[in-house]
């Protein structure tokens, strides 16, 4: 491998040399803030503007409205996480139904079924362990468990969303889930389907990533509890 | 075929800028691509930033967060390195192009790599790593949609943000019928658009290896954060096994909390979008158990002069940019001759004060005179650079150097003609009885010369000559009763 120390070192000693300046304060800035029922209607519209789906269902019965919304589109087979609750519970609503999507777990190593995930499945869903008021995104923290091409490759990403984990803003997130002590492998911030202006500044959605984004926000009775990670 | 493909394309490389400012000035096809273009990310922009006081207060923190940055950029860079290395991210110093080329040439020869997939890089751009791959036997193919267009028309970006916006849909579709197989001629964005999908998803799949830039790296914790709105980004830094990721030495924040802000402010800038569609933050390779993501993540930092202009308190800010693209957006000279016209990596305002600074005052020391010093670039500028400034003390630079030697290149725009003239304007009017008998005969005889005459004609070939009253100034205040004029 190429030795790159005497670069290493000629760069840093020529920032050293240059004459100092002071580092300013920080001027105060604060990200909006919503209130309970502002929040979960501005994560909406910023996701539709961006032709996001939203649905708001019971966390009990989600498995049944995403079968709908996914029959109207003549979906066949459904990329899910290995042993992740999402996983459990699509298995338990679709499995004893011989008319449902296949459901495909995502459960070796990209390497050995590539052409597959590239070519073959038509939805992914993930969960996502947040959602972010201000701009209407979700968080994905991909694990061994959901891995990151899920949300990506197929054309349709279907995102879970628990409605008592969408917060005001990133930096909210960031600093009340202490972030910079943990990061993993990689952290998504989802907002919207794939999409380019390129040609012309006219939008055009799926031009490498998933068409459609159809986020699930899931609703229970109870108070507020921790987001996992 | 409706659509001229020649037209605009590749921006013809006349000798100076204003020799090409011409040609395009009279490319009409261009100039509409461009004006369509800019009106509507000037409106996007605004839209986004309905509030002054607020874009006030983000503006004041996003410029100190990378001043902050800047001031410490050397500890930074070291704890970056520390950081990465821990996370299992590689780290490779260049202090030139052909320093990073032969790095990053060095990592794919040591896997056998032969095909690439590129995110959108502008650092990359700077390196001509395309070219250089190519010349080794190594086939880099760019997945933005907009760079893939350029890189088969064989052309340059001619804007940071939006590579391809020259063309208009006409021209892209005739790009696609030549060179996508069985793609039929069309202007329907949709059709172009999945055409792209089909082709490049293949290679994606097949690719021994991607590329990508980096929008902001966090020293605090070693992360690389990317946005963009495709996925091609995702994709090229996520399904092939070896990831090497290209950044300049001055894209640096202090903390994770340093995200946010500089988030609210580029994508806004940029495009007049609230957020891109996906903000990616790469903190590690492929841990163990994962069952994607490259299994090896290398980082090449890159110098490439930055560090000379780091040398100089009032030229580092131009290395606060978070290339977000609204100077040029806001550009009346880039508006109308678009960026194939600075025959530079980086076009429009920021390329104005940085193209000079890299490549040499002597080799780009017409672009700090292309423009009018209208200011509209400093206000719209998300980390507050002054611009401005900085493009008048580069045009003092190129004449006459400071005594720091801050520049490289300074003096190369030195004539014998220009100095004498101002020598001669100084002399004149450090002199009572000179400029009493300079004035006096320009109010006589100053209307009779011709405006066509060779010294004058470069300023009157777009000026009107100015009229000389006949009585000066001093001898109408005389008139008046100054006895001291």
């Amino acid at each position: 491998m190429h030795d790159s120390s005497g670069a290493r070192a000629r760069i840093l000693s020529r920032l050293r040399a240059a004459p100092p300046a002071p580092a300013p304060a920080l001027p105060d800035w604060r990200a909006p803030r919503f209130d309970a029922p502002a929040r979960l209607d501005r994560f909406r519209t910023m996701l539709e503007a961006m032709k996001a789906e939203v649905h708001e269902v019971d966390a009990a019965d989600w498995p049944r409205r995403l079968r709908t919304l996914l029959d109207n589109r003549g979906v066949r087979a459904v990329v899910h996480g290995d042993g992740s609750d999402a996983a459990r519970q699509l298995a338990e609503a679709w499995s004893a139904d011989p008319q449902a999507p296949r459901l495909v777990a995502y459960d070796r190593a990209i390497e050995q079924w590539k052409g597959e995930l590239v070519h073959g499945v038509d939805a992914g869903v993930t969960a996502a362990v947040g959602g972010i008021a201000e701009t209407g995104t979700l968080i994905l923290w991909p694990t061994a468990a959901e891995p990151r091409l899920m949300s990506l490759l197929p054309p349709i990403h279907v995102a879970l969303v628990e409605e008592d984990t969408i917060r005001d803003s990133f930096a909210e997130v960031i600093l009340e889930q202490g972030w910079a002590g943990r990061m993993p492998t990689n952290v998504v911030l989802v907002s919207g389907p794939s999409k380019t202006a390129d040609i012309e500044q006219t939008l055009a959605f799926g031009v490498h990533g998933p068409k459609e984004l159809i986020v699930l926000v899931l609703k229970r009775s109870g108070g507020v509890r921790p987001i996992p990670g | 075929m409706t659509a001229d493909v020649q037209t605009g394309a590749g921006a013809p490389k006349a000798g100076s800028f204003a020799e090409r400012a011409h040609l395009a000035l009279d490319d009409k096809p261009l100039r509409a691509n461009f004006r369509r273009a800019m009106d509507g990310l000037m409106a996007k922009r605004a839209a986004q930033f309905p509030d002054a006081a607020d874009l006030a207060a983000l503006r004041a923190r996003g410029a100190a967060i990378k001043e902050r940055a800047l001031a410490r950029l050397p500890d930074l860079l070291e704890q970056l390195e520390a950081r990465c290395t821990g996370n299992g991210i590689k780290v490779h110093w260049a202090e030139t192009t052909d320093e990073a080329n032969r790095i990053v040439l060095g990592i794919f020869r040591e896997h056998g790599v032969k095909t690439v997939v590129k995110g959108k890089s502008m650092v990359s751009e700077e390196m001509h790593l395309n070219a250089f791959l190519g010349e080794h036997g190594i086939q880099a193919i760019e997945s933005d949609l907009g760079e893939y267009i350029i890189q088969l028309a064989g052309e340059m970006p001619s804007h940071i943000v939006m590579p391809c916006i020259h063309k208009n849909k006409g021209q892209i579709g005739a790009l696609f019928a030549e060179h996508i197989e069985g793609q039929r001629y069309t202007e329907d964005v949709d059709e172009l658009t999945a055409a792209a999908r089909r082709v490049l998803r293949d290679r994606f799949a097949e690719a021994d290896a991607g590329i990508s830039g980096v929008n902001f790296a966090v020293a605090e914790t070693g992360t690389l954060v990317l946005v963009e709105n495709e996925g091609n980004g995702r994709l090229s830094t996520t399904l092939p096994p070896l990831h090497v990721a290209v950044m300049g030495i001055e894209k640096l924040v202090e903390t994770l909390d340093d995200i946010p802000p500089l988030l609210a402010l580029l994508p806004r800038s940029a495009t007049g979008q609230p957020i891109t569609t996906y903000v990616n933050m790469i903190t590690s390779p492929r841990r163990e158990g994962e069952k994607d993501g490259p299994r090896e993540v290398h980082l090449v930092l890159l110098d490439n002069g930055r560090t000379r202009v780091y040398a100089d308190p009032e030229l580092r800010e131009t290395l606060r940019c978070i290339r977000c693209g609204a100077c040029m957006n806001h550009c009346p000279v880039y508006a109308r001759v678009g960026g194939h016209t600075y025959d530079a990596v980086y076009p429009g305002p920021i390329g104005k004060i940085l193209t000079p600074q890299i490549a040499g005052l002597d080799a780009a020391g017409d672009l700090p005179h292309a423009s009018s010093l209208c200011n509209a670039c400093v206000e719209v500028c998300p980390v507050k650079i002054p611009i401005a400034d900085i493009l008048v003390r580069l045009r003092r630079e190129a004449v006459r150097p400071s005594a720091s030697n801050a520049v490289k290149g300074a003096g190369g725009g030195w004539t014998l003609s220009e100095s004498s003239a101002w020598a001669g304007w100084k002399w004149l009017h450090a002199n009572p009885v000179l400029y009493r008998l300079g004035s006096r005969a320009l109010a006589l005889a100053g209307n009779l010369i011709p405006a066509g005459l060779p010294p004058l004609k470069a300023w009157t070939s777009v000026r009107s000559k100015p009229k000389f009253a006949p009585r000066t100034l001093h001898q109408l205040a005389r008139d008046k009763g100054f006895d001291d004029a």
